[in-house]
């Protein structure tokens, strides 16, 4: 505090009377409200908007009925012109409703100040009393404290009704069970393109190739043969066990390869990884040849497959699960077994092993 | 007879400031020039043995001025000392790969950088065969596609209609996790980016995908086939043809585009016009009954 600054208090103390209230300043009136010339002006401008939009509502209707939609339709500046017309007068007739309301409540409607003053939040004394004067009575003379049978079978009949709930949320049921844990690839199944279905030799592939990849069991065949009737995935099953077969399959020069378990589980560096990213699922198959770092569009998870497809960047918890592969008898490339581990994003029983310790456990149990 | 010659070259002279006398003269040039070039260059078919080892021949002068600076002077690649390459070794990387990389500008190479530029190509189409030819000399490798390996010209409608189905599914399958869905191309890590498809010539889409330039991954015959890249290609070219039926695609990007756009163009417009709204009051210092 400033010497000065207590001087002007002081000061003010001394001419401490209350200012007179200056009341509410004069209401000044709009153009339209003085002039009629103006009030009639304003009412032909929101009618003009009103009109407007009724236009644009006959123009819609217009334009849907002639313009044609599809491959052969009109185009307007590279755009599907029915798509710009219906969307252009659609869009106009709300527009102009809504600014011709808006230019109604500026210029005509009542212009006047008003003051409402606030309430206190709590209710009165009597409205207080007399309430709770009603509640008392009402417990009175319904007799629930006289009545001990009724209260309880009413707790009784309240309380029972969470079975309908137990009911209803069991059919979301019943627990995954080890589903998450397999696919449906299994030992010997052909690894095929994706698509079009068709068998792979190592041959086939160059370094640098990148082949997008299902189980031939997607395609209904086996080993070329198709499948008996029951044994060919149908339906929802088939989309799901496509969604979690998913393979790239990969060609890099074999003196890339980084880890021992890469290395055992490919052919002539050729590797095979899920295309399920590990944070939340996404499909993915943006490889860069010169690196042979995937990346996940999603989230930029990016796994080295050079190395066990460690995680490098990202989000993403875990490495790539890597799937075992070999040859068979016709020289088409083929699953060892399913996936050593769970692919896909993490569940709450899964647990984390290195790539090592996978390699390990799946050489003791194929006895290889 | 010299008087009849005198005549009709008289007649014609009449003309000869007449509005159509440019346009004449630039077609008989034209004729002129091609039958002339028709009949005294090359065959350039080259199809002998001899006709190839001339033409790598002449590529050889062509890398040596170019590409030698980089790849080296018998194209076996270059490391600097500390191990970082400066150029690959073009041996076996195949005429398709020398045309896709001139033809399109990235080679000769401006600068290095996190990903070689698209730029305008200074050679000719004969000299970049002959580059071409002297690169496929040094081992084999992917030939440079013709036109009816990629063109869709001589097909039925309805044959073009089952191409365009098959290659989508394709495309969507092996293409988009770069190239994006619409084929408007993508972000990559450091800096580098898949092109976009859409303005591409079917020719280096084709060759991109024999060769794998850069980051991309190859897509050999055997892992996709001749008939199947033509199918692609038609899907690509399919989607050229079809118009925006969601409005303006503001670069096919996604979210970063359009939500720019929502932000600064939808949202500052709504902002503007309450702004407006709420300052334009227009007042006067008239009473109730004094106008008139």
């Amino acid at each position: 505090m400033s010497d000065s600054h207590e001087l002007e208090h002081s000061i003010e103390a001394h001419t401490d009377e209350l200012l007179p209230d200056p009341g509410l300043p004069e209401h000044h009136w709009r153009p339209t409200d003085v002039d009629p010339r103006a009030e009639r002006r304003a009412e032909r401008q929101v009618a003009t908007f009103f009109g407007l939009s009724v236009l644009c509502t006959v123009l819609f209707v217009v334009f849907y009925v002639t313009l044609r939609t599809g491959i052969n339709g009109q185009k307007i500046i590279g755009l599907g012109a029915s798509n710009v017309a219906l969307g252009l007068t659609l869009g106009g007739a709300f527009l102009f409703i809504g600014i011709g309301v808006i230019q109604w409540a500026r210029k005509l409607m009542a212009d006047v100040e008003l003051v409402e003053e606030r309430h206190p939040a709590s209710s009165s004394a009597e409205d207080r009393s007399a309430t709770l004067a009603a509640l008392q009575a009402g417990l009175e003379e319904s007799g629930i404290a006289r009545r001990p049978l009724i209260r309880n079978t009413l707790i009784g009949s309240v309380g029972l009704l969470i079975a309908p709930a137990v009911v209803m949320l069991r059919d979301l049921g019943p627990l995954p069970g080890d589903k998450l844990k397999h696919t449906v690839w299994t030992k010997n199944m052909r690894v095929v393109r994706d698509v079009v279905g068709t068998p792979i030799r190592p041959s086939d592939l160059e370094i640098g190739d990148l082949v997008n990849a299902e189980p031939e069991i997607i395609f209904g065949t086996s080993d070329g043969q198709p499948l008996p009737e029951g044994q060919v995935l149908e339906g929802a099953d088939l989309q799901v066990a496509k969604a979690k077969a998913a393979t790239v399959l990969l060609r890099m020069d074999p003196a890339d390869i980084v880890s021992d378990v890469t290395r055992n589980w490919s052919i002539d560096g050729i590797v095979a990884y899920s295309k399920i990213c590990t944070h939340v699922g996404c499909p993915i198959s943006l490889n860069e040849r010169t690196t042979h770092h995937l990346l996940c569009p999603c989230h930029q998870s990016t796994f080295d497959l050079a190395d066990s497809g460690k995680v490098i960047f990202g989000p993403a918890g875990r490495h790539l699960p890597q799937l075992p592969i070999g040859v068979d008898s016709e020289g088409y490339i083929v699953a060892l077994s399913d996936y050593p581990e769970p692919v896909g994003p993490s569940f709450w029983e899964r647990d984390t092993k290195s790539p090592s310790e996978i390699a390990d456990e799946w050489s003791k149990e194929n006895g290889q | 007879m010299v008087r009849l010659l005198n005549r009709s070259v008289g007649r014609l002279s009449r003309h000869r400031r007449g509005p159509l006398a440019g346009l004449v003269l630039l077609l008989l040039g034209l004729a002129l020039s091609g039958g002339l070039y028709a009949v005294f260059s090359p065959s350039s078919s080259a199809e002998t043995a001899q006709d190839q080892a001339a033409m790598a021949a002449k590529g050889r002068q062509l890398f040596l001025v170019s590409c030698a600076f980089c790849h080296g002077q018998n194209a076996e690649g270059l490391t600097s000392k500390d191990g970082k390459l400066i150029g690959p070794s073009l041996v076996g990387v195949g005429a398709a790969s020398v045309d896709f990389q001139v033809g399109t500008g990235r080679m000769p190479m401006v600068q290095p950088g996190a990903q070689v530029q698209k730029k305008k190509n200074i050679f000719s189409q004969t000299e970049i065969d002959e580059l071409a030819a002297y690169v496929a000399s040094l081992a084999p490798g992917p030939a440079i596609p013709s036109e009816k390996d990629y063109s869709t010209a001589g097909m039925t409608d309805a044959e073009k209609q089952e191409a365009i189905v098959r290659g989508g599914q394709i495309f969507l399958t092996n293409c988009t996790a770069c190239h994006n869905f619409t084929g408007e191309g993508g972000a990559m890590p450091r800096g580098g980016y898949a092109p976009k498809l859409l303005d591409t010539d079917p020719k280096y889409i084709y060759e991109a995908m024999l060769t794998g330039p850069q980051s991309m991954d190859t897509f050999s015959n055997g892992n996709i086939t001749p008939e199947e890249k033509k199918d692609v290609i038609a899907y690509i070219e399919s989607m050229k043809k079809q118009p925006g039926y969601g409005g303006f695609g503001l670069g096919g990007l996604g979210p970063v585009s359009e939500g720019l756009f929502a932000w600064v163009g939808g949202l500052g417009v709504m902002v503007a016009f309450a702004v407006w709204i709420a300052a334009h009051t227009t007042r006067t210092k008239k009473k109730k009954g004094t106008a008139q």
